[in-house]
């Protein structure tokens, strides 16, 4: 079987703790070299996914750990995607503007650089809100010919 | 665990912060700690040196934007050396070269600051 016709589907649930970042980042690893991605593409995924649980935990539940973080990856037609679902505050992404590393030198103003991150490593990222108030992103990646 | 380790070296007047490991929004604050002892010591020249850094977030990305004007309101400078291509990278798509010294090797990085001082 080529790395074409492969399908995958896998989900973990972790809580809301920075903790459970590496966790996290190892089951996508094993996924996305499972799937046939090399490790520099899978590399651009890990820190993708990570920047999102990281959003999620900062925004989402403020920094608390008793929130869940639902890592859901699916394979399939060349299409690798995660979806990342939480129950936290929700926030609108379209409020947040493109950072400028410069401005934000001369401001002193951190943050913003996980969502640009994500967009410049995967080939989509959409935001979708859920029944039950869940927030959700989903981001994918295409295996290139 | 998160695999991470933060270690301070002297070098004359330059202070080399050595990175192992994994940074993320985990072990970020274990670097802020690092740059906060530095600064009460009055210690403002830092290098930075990446040759044992596997991977790294926006979070650690983060706290180099947070301590390097107080580093330059003081004369110092936080500096970078010996980065993987990869970690490179990642820098490189922020945009941090417009604002931060990259050097292949940290003795070029220590140089470059005793050089100032003579002049």
């Amino acid at each position: 079987m080529n790395a074409k016709s492969k399908k995958l589907s896998r989900k973990i649930v972790v809580n809301s703790s920075t903790e459970n970042l590496s966790h996290v980042r190892d089951f996508i690893r094993d996924a996305a070299e499972e799937c046939g991605f090399s490790k520099e593409t899978s590399g651009k995924i890990i820190l993708a996914v990570d920047e999102a649980c990281t959003n999620v935990i900062k925004h989402a539940y403020k920094y608390s750990d008793e929130g869940n973080i639902t890592v859901e990856v699916k394979f399939s037609n060349s299409k690798f995607s995660i979806s990342i679902t939480d129950s936290g505050t929700h926030f609108d992404p379209n409020k947040i503007p493109e950072p400028n590393l410069k401005k934000y030198y001369d401001e002193k103003k951190v943050g913003g650089l996980g969502m640009f991150l994500m967009k410049k490593l995967m080939d989509e990222v959409v935001y979708n809100n859920l029944s039950n108030d869940r927030n959700q992103v989903v981001l994918s990646k295409y295996m290139e010919d | 665990m998160t695999d991470f380790n933060v270690s301070v070296r002297e070098i004359g007047s330059v202070n080399v912060i050595d990175l192992k490991g994994y940074l993320d929004a985990h072990t970020a604050p274990e670097l802020e700690n690092a740059f906060d002892k530095l600064i009460k010591e009055n210690r403002y020249s830092i290098v930075v040196n990446f040759t044992d850094l596997a991977y790294i977030s926006s979070a650690g990305l983060g706290v180099f934007m947070a301590f390097v004007e107080t580093m330059r309101e003081n004369e110092g400078d936080i500096k970078f050396s010996n980065m993987t291509e990869n970690v490179f990278n990642i820098f490189d798509l922020l945009g941090f070269p417009m604002l931060y010294e990259f050097f292949k090797e940290e003795t070029e990085a220590i140089q470059k600051y005793n050089e100032k001082v003579k002049s």
